[in-house]
């Protein structure tokens, strides 16, 4: 009687678990928004072990960070004002900042017109050989990666304190950026274009100069703008380095504590790139 | 002159010849005579005329140019052709690397936390217009002023070390990332908005169930952009503001230790390094769109 009864029962479970087998499990479908919260809870963690793991090995102080900052803002206020003395250095003050403004646009100029021509050779619309291409991209690539910092120091042994070596430090670091931006401009603006003139039997160098340059014109100069802002700021760094231009200044004033002086470094600095920015994107708005 | 003959010959007379214009030698004039092309080519104008000012006024102290660029050349050899540890090791160096790189991930979380709730104060379609404008002028302010120049000022009141360094790279990733946020958001369906508004949702419902959702990719690849922007900054802040990292080993091999070889082999690990990056960069943005 009991193995009778345990047979049927067991027959049963088995139904049952056929049905269910055949039945749509309601787990397969989790709702959006826990997939959603799910992920956000996964990242977040992901970030929180980042954040601790970052925290430790650069000794940072998360509480004092916090502290540092109305201290900072403070002291600012108080010490970080241009006084009289600095008033007195305005002239010098501008003279460098003009010399370090015309070498970021030199700079720009230079790397630009070279990445260019460059750029045509790492391009499909001129249809070189991919094998050069290639090449191009990872000198472009080389340029760009290896930090200013490190082309700053190679200068310095040769061309000393000199105006030049700030200038062929943030050449190169601009020539590798420019390089791979061109590429990108020229694939992307002048696609339909140049197989245009390819169909109507023009030789490359006349798609170059007929389809390929006024075609991404706009976005080049929109480029060399963002570049030249860009550059003044990193010139700043390399001045430090090279001692030379703005930013030798400001290390000059900073290290003999003349904090005046250094704020009104600081705010030539801010005037200038806030007064080229406004007018990159008039231009911007124009040409775009 | 088929087409210009088939033109005379059509029923309305236009002479095409009329509206022509023509070089003085004669050949037609292609392009249109167009405010914006007038524009580059000012632009162009003004800009290689500042550069050759440039070039002729720089003060070049009597600088031998070709024996410099031939011994940059020789140096340029030594440096990337025989890279050598001499002060330091490989553990020490991987070590500092890392060290740059904790630096450059604790500013960008801290950057992209903060940018987050500047970009609600930025972006044209959900922002009071007043607050929007003060908040950019502001963020615009933070972003002229170099990132080294905001870590400088933060060593004076926080003391040398990471805290400075973090504070200062934060300050301009914030700058950065506000800009691209506020930009990411403004791209937010206007429907889905006033849907939700309609709806009864409150404005912190609105950010969390709608804004965040859709523009969390595009965030995503922004925030993992200024990462490898931060982390090249944290070389450079850790050579010239003494910020720790692999960046101070480069500042030491080369500015005081004056050794080609040590400064080639170090340059290859942040090769190494900025190039996985990009890598990765590129397989997220793939990844996100």
């Amino acid at each position: 009687m009991l193995s009778e009864q345990a047979e049927k029962n067991k027959k049963a479970k088995d139904n049952i678990e056929k049905k269910m087998r055949k039945a749509p499990r309601p787990e397969a479908q989790t709702s959006v928004f826990v997939i959603r919260k799910r992920t956000f809870t996964l990242a977040f963690l992901g970030l929180f072990v980042l954040f601790t793991v970052s925290a430790l090995v650069t000794e940072y102080d998360v509480i004092g960070g916090f502290e540092s900052l109305p201290k900072a803002v403070a002291w600012m206020a108080k010490q970080f004002i241009p006084d009289e003395k600095a008033l007195s250095r305005l002239s010098s003050i501008l003279s460098k900042l003009m010399e370090t403004a015309l070498v970021s646009v030199a700079v720009t100029v230079c790397a630009a017109t070279c990445a260019f021509f460059f750029s045509l050779f790492g391009t499909k619309t001129t249809k070189t050989h991919p094998l050069l291409a290639r090449t191009v991209r990872i000198v472009a690539a080389f340029f760009r990666n290896v930090p200013d910092v490190v082309w700053a120091m190679l200068l310095l042994f040769s061309f000393g304190q000199n105006i030049l070596t700030g200038f062929f430090a943030l050449f190169f670091a601009t020539f590798g950026m420019m390089t791979r931006a061109f590429i990108e401009t020229i694939d992307e603006v002048s696609a339909s274009c140049v197989e245009a003139l390819y169909a109507t039997g023009a030789t490359s160098l006349q798609t170059v100069f007929n389809g390929v340059i006024p075609s991404s014109l706009p976005e080049i100069v929109s480029w060399v703008l963002y570049m030249i802002e860009t550059n003044i700021r990193s010139s700043t760094l390399i001045g430090m380095l090279t001692a030379t231009g703005i930013g030798y200044l400001f290390d000059l004033y900073y290290k003999r504590m003349d904090y005046g002086s250094a704020s009104l470094v600081v705010i030539c600095i801010v005037i200038l790139v806030i007064a080229i920015e406004t007018i990159s994107n008039k231009i911007r708005k124009v040409i775009m | 002159m088929s087409e210009l003959e088939a033109a005379e010959r059509l029923p309305v007379y236009i002479d095409i010849r009329e509206h022509m214009r023509k070089t003085r030698s004669g050949k037609i004039r292609t392009r249109a005579r167009s405010k914006s092309n007038l524009t580059i080519r000012l632009t162009i104008l003004v800009l290689v005329a500042l550069t050759i000012y440039g070039f002729a006024t720089f003060d070049y102290k009597d600088i031998d140019f070709t024996k410099a660029a031939v011994g940059t050349w020789n140096n340029a050899k030594v440096l990337f052709a025989q890279p050598r540890l001499t002060y330091s090791t490989w553990g020490e160096s991987l070590k500092e690397l890392f060290v740059t790189f904790s630096l450059g991930a604790l500013s960008t979380i801290f950057g992209a936390i903060i940018a987050f709730f500047g970009a609600l104060l930025c972006a044209k379609n959900i922002a009071n217009p007043v607050v929007a404008g003060i908040t950019k002028s502001f963020v615009a302010f933070i972003r002229a002023v170099p990132t080294i120049l905001w870590v400088l000022i933060f060593t004076v009141a926080a003391g040398l070390g990471s805290v400075a360094a973090v504070i200062g790279l934060t300050f301009h990733s914030c700058s950065y990332l506000v800009k691209a946020y506020s930009e990411s958001i403004e791209e937010v369906d206007a429907g889905t908005i006033e849907a939700l508004k309609a709806s009864g949702a409150s404005f912190w419902q609105i950010v969390f169930q709608a804004l965040l959702p859709s523009s969390i990719s595009r965030m995503t690849a922004w925030t993992f952009l200024r990462f490898e922007i931060n982390f090249t900054n944290a070389i450079a802040v850790g050579a010239a503001a003494g910020a720790g990292g692999i960046g101070f080993d480069l500042y030491m091999a080369g500015s005081h230790y004056f050794d080609l070889r040590e400064l080639g082999f170090i340059t290859y690990i942040v090769l190494a390094a900025v190039i996985v990056l990009e890598i990765v960069a590129t397989r997220i943005k793939a990844t996100v769109k």
